[in-house]
């Protein structure tokens, strides 16, 4: 913090040339920037360069005398493995179906959490909750809560005749992700709640009070007001989230395993198993980088879109 | 009509609080259930008898106390450092065009596109270069890596959402651009700061692996690595690992009420005012 008032104060000082106090204007911001670069760069970025580098490579745990680099034959594998496009599919599925419903009942959420009611504050406490509990145990709640012989779920929904016999949805290749998928929602709501929430808070309040006298009704000042103030924080909540969501492993992995018979593998949860199970680490970084690389196609769309449509 | 809407903002509300709610009190029964009677036939809605036993056990018997402590000295030194870089990094995207920005920000995004599990043996070398490996310093350092990109990002968006006439007011009047950043544009994103220290301090909070695989030595292990100490392969410790989990939940409900404050009540628009 230090260096930086340094820089700021030596610009009001007179003297030095133009060219120096301009190349100072110019580095300014990167004084801000800094203690962010050096430490994503360092603990980050150079594991992730080690991890597509390992890509290349033939690197299996319990053959470590052939390790060496293979050129692209991991693609070449990565490519004839219907795995890995299964699990592709799956992870479109689970990241998309999480999303909509964590973005659009997070979204519910903030709104009806904007105005006051009694109580609101310990109302509020308590709905975030989820968000704060370790996935793991989450999954493992979850994996009861949906079991067809302890589990409330199925007993509750036989107790109102709409089933006739116990239901496990985790345990059906037809419905397992979408049981993780309702877990994950569960996880995921206060997220997008408490950040649509902190953007709420900073619409100035005068914008509605105008909007009222102008006659707006409240449709009309949440499209024309609210809206506009909430995309970019939209944006940029939905893209990382998204990131996140499909990054996001333990919840799958405690609750089907990406069981039965692969329906709810996701990516992830197979590159974790390729590493720690068949201890494969090149094709782990295989399927690691494709991700990489399909997660960055995504951004460039989602911020090429954003950028030619300025709300 | 007016009525009508009200009815069904109760029950939204009421619908949100149930599904929130009874996944946790779902842990809380059986953290408050006997272990004999856990697995009874019958789904059971509340316990037939209550029992503290294994709260007790968790309190007296294990290492929790510790790993609680560590989770929050780790949580609460995550959520400072994080917040302060992010809001450096968020201000510099909000105020400055540069040429290299739309690198920065590809390279914050990117950071977080590939999975975690293939970066901990790469990291692992380089946190023994650094001597940061079973140390808190190198869990604070590697959560405030990871939870930094998001929260610059929305700082980014609260500093946009502050009209720059305000510090520009304040440098004419002899602020350096730092001072009117502390003195002017900070107070006005409060809110959006506490949200950002809430957001990184829960993100911390929660974590399991680099934890798990980073820290050896029991009095610096977090709470989650504890919860694991209930799992063995063939057998689950429920009761005590749920009264471990709902006592690790106090905390976070005791940070939520303390932030709450400024999250919610009309702190901007009281200062935009002027």
């Amino acid at each position: 913090m230090e260096g930086k008032q340094q820089v700021t104060s030596k610009r009001q000082t007179p003297g030095g040339s133009l060219v120096s106090a301009n190349l100072r204007a110019n580095l300014e911001p990167y004084w801000y920037l800094l203690p962010t670069l050096l430490v994503l760069g360092g603990l980050l970025l150079v594991p992730l360069i080690y991890g597509v580098a390992s890509s290349f490579q033939r690197w299996i745990i319990y053959d470590p005398l052939n390790r060496g680099w293979v050129g692209l034959s991991n693609y070449a594998e990565l490519l004839r493995d219907p795995l890995f496009w299964q699990a592709l599919k799956n992870t479109l599925v689970w990241t998309l179906g999480s999303l909509v419903f964590q973005f659009s009942l997070g979204l519910g959420l903030a709104l009806l959490l904007v105005k006051p009611f009694p109580l609101r504050t310990l109302y509020q406490a308590v709905v975030f909750l989820p968000w704060a509990v370790p996935p793991f145990l989450g999954g493992m709640t979850w994996k009861w809560l949906f079991n067809s012989n302890i589990g409330p779920i199925s007993d509750l929904l036989m107790r109102l005749h709409l089933r006739s016999d116990p239901l496990n949805m985790l345990s059906d290749p037809q419905t397992a992700l979408w049981g993780a998928v309702i877990a994950n929602v569960w996880f995921g709501i206060p997220f997008f709640a408490i950040t649509f929430l902190a953007a709420l808070q900073s619409i100035p309040n005068e914008l509605y009070e105008a909007a009222a006298i102008d006659g707006a009704g409240s449709w009309r000042s949440f499209t024309h007001i609210t809206l506009p103030f909430l995309v970019p924080t939209m944006v940029i909540t939905v893209l990382l989230r998204s990131i996140w969501i499909a990054n996001f492993t333990d919840l799958i992995w405690v609750m089907t395993g990406g069981g039965p018979a692969n329906s709810s593998q996701i990516l992830t949860t197979y590159i974790f198993s390729t590493a720690y199970t068949k201890l494969d680490f090149g094709y782990a970084a295989t399927l690691s980088t494709a991700l990489l690389v399909l997660l960055g196609a995504y951004a460039l769309v989602v911020t090429q879109v954003r950028r030619m449509v300025r709300v | 009509m007016k009525t009508l809407l009200r009815l069904g903002r109760i029950v939204a509300l009421a619908l949100y609080a149930l599904f929130a709610i009874f996944p946790l009190y779902w842990v809380l029964k059986i953290a408050f259930t006997p272990d004999r009677e856990l697995f009874s036939h019958a789904v059971r809605y509340w316990p037939e008898n209550l029992t503290l036993a294994n709260f007790a056990f968790v309190l007296h018997n294990t290492n929790f106390p510790a790993y609680f402590r560590a989770s929050l000295v780790v949580s609460l030194s995550t959520a400072l450092i994080a917040t302060l870089l992010a809001t450096a990094t968020g201000y510099a995207f909000s105020r400055f065009n540069f040429r290299g920005k739309p690198g920065v920000m590809l390279l914050l995004l990117t950071t977080q596109m590939f999975p975690l599990v293939l970066l901990i043996a790469p990291l692992y070398r380089i946190f023994a270069e650094l001597h940061l490996l079973n140390t808190w310093l190198g869990l604070i350092l590697i959560y405030t890596a990871f939870n930094v990109p998001f929260a610059a990002f929305l700082m980014q968006n609260f500093f946009d959402g502050i009209p720059q006439e305000l510090e520009e007011a304040a440098r004419i009047d002899g602020c350096t651009r730092f001072q009117a950043l502390l003195r002017v544009v900070l107070p006005l994103t409060l809110p959006g700061l506490v949200a950002t220290i809430g957001f990184v301090f829960v993100g911390a909070w929660a974590e399991l692996l680099f934890a798990l695989m980073f820290i050896n030595s029991d009095n610096l292990k977090t709470f989650p690595v504890g919860l694991l100490f209930f799992i063995s392969k063939f057998n689950v410790d429920w009761g005590n690992m749920t009264a471990a989990a709902a006592l690790g939940l106090i905390p976070v409900l005791v940070f939520f009420a303390l932030i709450q404050r400024y999250l919610i009540g009309g702190l901007t628009t009281g200062a935009t005012k002027g």
